[in-house]
């Protein structure tokens, strides 16, 4: 056997290593589901079809509600995100104070559109979201988990333009 | 254990034995607003001055010895937009804008040399008064911040500093001391409306579920806050932890359940760990536990996340997500106090509203109705942003007047460039989605349940969005037309489809494609999805474009019949006008013009044609001198 493929399934045995240890935490409970999945997720940064299924069959429940669940909330991502996941709000506050004009520029700088909505390199997800809590600093974007108030269209592309010069050393 | 009075004197007593030699007591904003504008920096850069300056800064504390000076981290303290805030105690001192550098200022002249830092004390712009403390800034003196009282003081993270100021006696009492019966009836005496949205009776709810015989009960807290535009509950939960699930405790008691899910919203990473911890912290106190002040009864907690969904703050949504399944609302009957989580009876309540119970218990339901009005007795609080000078939290009681919260605490209405403006009050958008609007007509209106929903709107969670004259009303009901059809959860057709073509129909008009047609077909569809719908979503997800028919119907004519947009913020009807004064006459945008529409003699001022006109906006590209507005 070729060593590629052998390390390929030492990284899928290893994979769903991780997984079993979630799903025993919560002692294969299907009530458990979203906590579960919310843990994959922050393991893989999203969730994997195949994962997605293995967790499924440990459940004992069908590969469909496990995918049902996880479309429909809005924080499961079913493909890989980017590095670099800025969130930019589009709550009313946010709204009125022009945020839109910021998702436009952020769009357009990284080329990227609500559904595809990764950069192809990676480095970058940009994704609307309806309000991130902090509203007295309107309009406010988030870069990972660091909040960015008062958010003009020229700082956001500074602060983008910032992590690619970071990325690019 | 902690089993009795006893044991929480005791720990108060000792954090206050800990604290006494502490001299001064810093404490710096880390609220999300705060940390946002670099709080944390500030608050090293203040350590670090104050061991500069030969003093021993304490972060935790443990053994403390004379002279020290105590640093310490709040939850929000409202003034959001003021941020960092720093408050210097003993006396009060409140620095605003506070940046690393100032650190070394700040220490030598308020620690060292007893003065004041002038150039950080906030100046009131409408009497150009210094204000040395927080009691003095307009913006606080005209609240009552009774729930928000200690969030802006107190450490978060440190159990002691809540139970020194009282906390869990309210629980000790409701466990020890009341029957189930009386827990129910202090809290319907003192009038206490859930502050989720609907305002329905607390002390009304807890006594239906306490009436169910079942050998399984739960508590649910709903920390899902999915109102954009609203941040009070999260501000609670990271702010001050312990009262939250003090309440939750007192509920549990007056339900007799045993157990209690706090569900919190995904997007508040803090909160839900400051919870987590308060939660832990409870219990390594025994204060959750099996045996709870001594009276045999058991309660715990668990803290979940939510993932992302607006329909889960409903309640029967938020169970299904706690079961692991779709967060879809279900119809009611029966109610959660009969079938609630995996079918037992079942208290849901919003963090606000518990955040309120301990103080209830405490002080009792006649000192709850001293603020407020009858029907609707205590306070609010609401987060103020959008066109306002001074954004944040707030805390008033009901019956206040927006006027008194718009230009009393607010500052006053502010335009696109941020300047305070007097004439550029337009609108406030009230109870999120589900809300609509008040206008200049409702100023002095007592803002109160009842009050708020005869005008067509609804308190909510309590996010005021101040909305000034360039903002254009149909983009705001469409707006939130957008949110409530993305988020509906797609089980019943009026909702999933309705707002489609409401959203579709709103369009139209902002693209000045609409006929006279238009706002009847609006109409019509508004009332059927209000009538037809499952769940609170679908029933209300109108109310903002009926409310802004209401109160600015013009605004929607002049959209379909004169292809205007009075704010001038309607991209599709924006009329591109050449300045005469700036343009050269080159000529550039008329070549340029797809249309034809640009016409003008060499070297003069040219004009454009309205009716030929296709607002592609090439012309204002291509000018030199930016003489082409209004794309
Ligand atoms: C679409 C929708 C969203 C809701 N979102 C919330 C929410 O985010 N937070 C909340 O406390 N209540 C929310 N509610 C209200 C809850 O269903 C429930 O009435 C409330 O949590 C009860 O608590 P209370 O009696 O303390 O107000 C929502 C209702 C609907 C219909
Ligand atoms: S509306 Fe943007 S943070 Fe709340």
């Amino acid at each position: 056997m070729c060593s590629s493929c052998c390390n390929a399934q030492q990284e899928q045995v290893r994979r769903f290593e991780k997984v079993c240890r979630i799903l025993d935490k919560h002692q294969h409970n299907p009530s458990r589901l979203i906590p579960i999945l919310q843990e994959v997720q922050k393991e893989y940064r999203y969730l994997p079809e195949e994962v997605m299924a293995f967790i499924a069959t440990s459940l004992g429940i069908s590969p469909a509600k496990v995918y049902g669940v996880a479309s429909f909330y809005a924080n499961f991502a079913l493909k890989p995100k980017g590095k670099y996941v800025i969130h930019i709000c589009e709550g009313t506050a946010c709204h009125v104070k022009g945020s839109g004009k910021i998702k436009d520029a952020l769009f357009k700088k990284l080329n990227v559109t609500t559904e595809n909505n990764t950069t192809p390199d990676m480095l970058f997800t940009v994704q609307p979201v309806s309000c991130l809590g902090a509203c007295g600093l309107a309009p406010v974007m988030t870069v990972n988990e660091e909040v960015h108030g008062q958010v003009t269209p020229e700082a956001a592309m500074a602060i983008v333009d910032e992590i690619i010069k970071k990325e690019r050393n | 254990m902690l089993t009795d009075m006893q044991s929480l004197e005791q720990i108060k007593q000792g954090y206050d034995k800990t604290v006494k030699p502490i001299q001064y007591r810093i404490i710096i904003c880390a609220g999300t607003g705060c940390v946002a504008n670099g709080s944390l920096k500030v608050f090293e850069a203040l350590k670090k001055e104050v061991e500069a300056n030969g003093l021993t800064a304490v972060v935790t504390l443990e053994d403390c010895s004379e002279g020290q000076v105590h640093l310490s981290k709040s939850g929000c303290q409202g003034f959001c937009q003021m941020g960092p805030l720093v408050t210097i105690e003993p006396e009060g001192i409140l620095y605003v804008k506070v940046k690393a550098e100032d650190a070394a200022e700040i220490i030598k002249t308020t620690l060292i040399d007893k003065s004041k830092v002038e150039r950080l004390l906030y100046v009131d712009p409408a009497h150009g008064q210094i204000c040395h403390t927080q009691k003095e800034i307009p913006f606080y003196a005209q609240q009552k911040r009774i729930e928000l009282g200690d969030c802006g003081y107190i450490d978060p993270e440190d159990i002691r500093e809540y139970i020194a100021r009282s906390g869990y006696q309210a629980a000790r009492r409701a466990y020890a001391k009341m029957t189930a019966q009386q827990v129910c009836e202090e809290i319907t005496a003192s009038g206490l409306r859930g502050r989720g949205g609907g305002g329905f009776p607390t002390g009304k709810k807890w006594a239906l579920t306490l009436q169910q015989k079942s050998d399984k009960k739960y508590v649910i807290c709903n920390g899902d806050e999915g109102d954009p535009g609203a941040f009070m509950d999260r501000s609670l939960m990271e702010g001050n932890p312990h009262r939250v699930l003090e309440g939750i405790m007192i509920a549990g008691r007056a339900i007799e359940a045993d157990f209690a899910y706090v569900y919190v919203r995904a997007e508040y990473p803090l909160a839900v760990e400051r919870v987590r911890k308060a939660v832990e912290d409870a219990r390594a106190l025994g204060i959750l536990g099996t045996d709870i002040f001594g009276s045999g009864m058991a309660f715990d907690c668990e803290v979940m996340e939510g993932a992302g969904a607006f329909v889960c703050g409903e309640e029967t949504a938020l169970m299904a997500s706690i079961e692991g399944q779709r967060g879809m609302p279900r119809p009611k009957p029966p109610f959660p106090a009969q079938s609630g989580l995996w079918g037992k009876p079942t208290v849901i309540n919003n963090v606000e509203t518990l955040a309120c119970v301990p103080l209830i218990i405490t002080n009792g339901p006649g000192w709850y109705r001293e603020s407020g009005t009858q029907g609707s007795p205590g306070t609010k609080t609401f987060a103020l942003t959008g066109h306002v000078a001074n954004t944040g939290l707030i805390e008033v009681p009901f019956g206040s007047t927006l006027r008194k919260i718009v230009f009393d605490i607010g500052g006053g209405v502010t335009d696109a460039t941020g300047e305070i403006d007097p004439d550029a009050f337009k609108a406030v958008q009230i109870g999120g989605p589900s809300g609509g609007c008040l206008t200049k007509e409702h100023l002095d209106y007592p803002l109160d349940f009842d009050t708020v929903k005869k005008i067509g709107a609804m308190v909510g969670s309590g996010g005021l969005v101040v909305m000034n004259n360039k903002t254009c009303m149909v983009q705001i009901a469409h707006f939130f037309m957008r949110f409530t059809q993305n988020e509906s959860c797609g089980k019943c057709v009026p909702c999933r489809e309705g707002t489609k073509q409401m959203l579709l129909l709103l369009e139209q008009i902002m693209e000045g494609k609409a006929t006279a047609k238009t706002l009847d077909t609006l109409q019509t569809l508004a009332e059927a999805v209000q009538k037809g719908s499952l769940c609170g979503l679908g029933k209300t997800a109108p109310n903002p474009v009926l409310s802004t028919l209401r109160y600015f119907r013009h605004e929607y004519e002049a959209h379909i019949f004169q292809k205007r947009c009075p704010a001038g913020a309607c991209k599709a009807l924006a009329m591109p006008e050449i300045v005469a004064e700036l343009c050269k006459g080159c000529g550039l945008c008329a070549r340029k013009c797809p249309v034809g529409a640009i016409t003008g003699e060499r070297k003069q001022p040219h004009k454009i044609d309205a009716d030929k006109c296709i607002r592609c906006g090439a012309c204002a590209q291509v000018c030199k001198f930016n003489a082409v507005t209004g794309v």
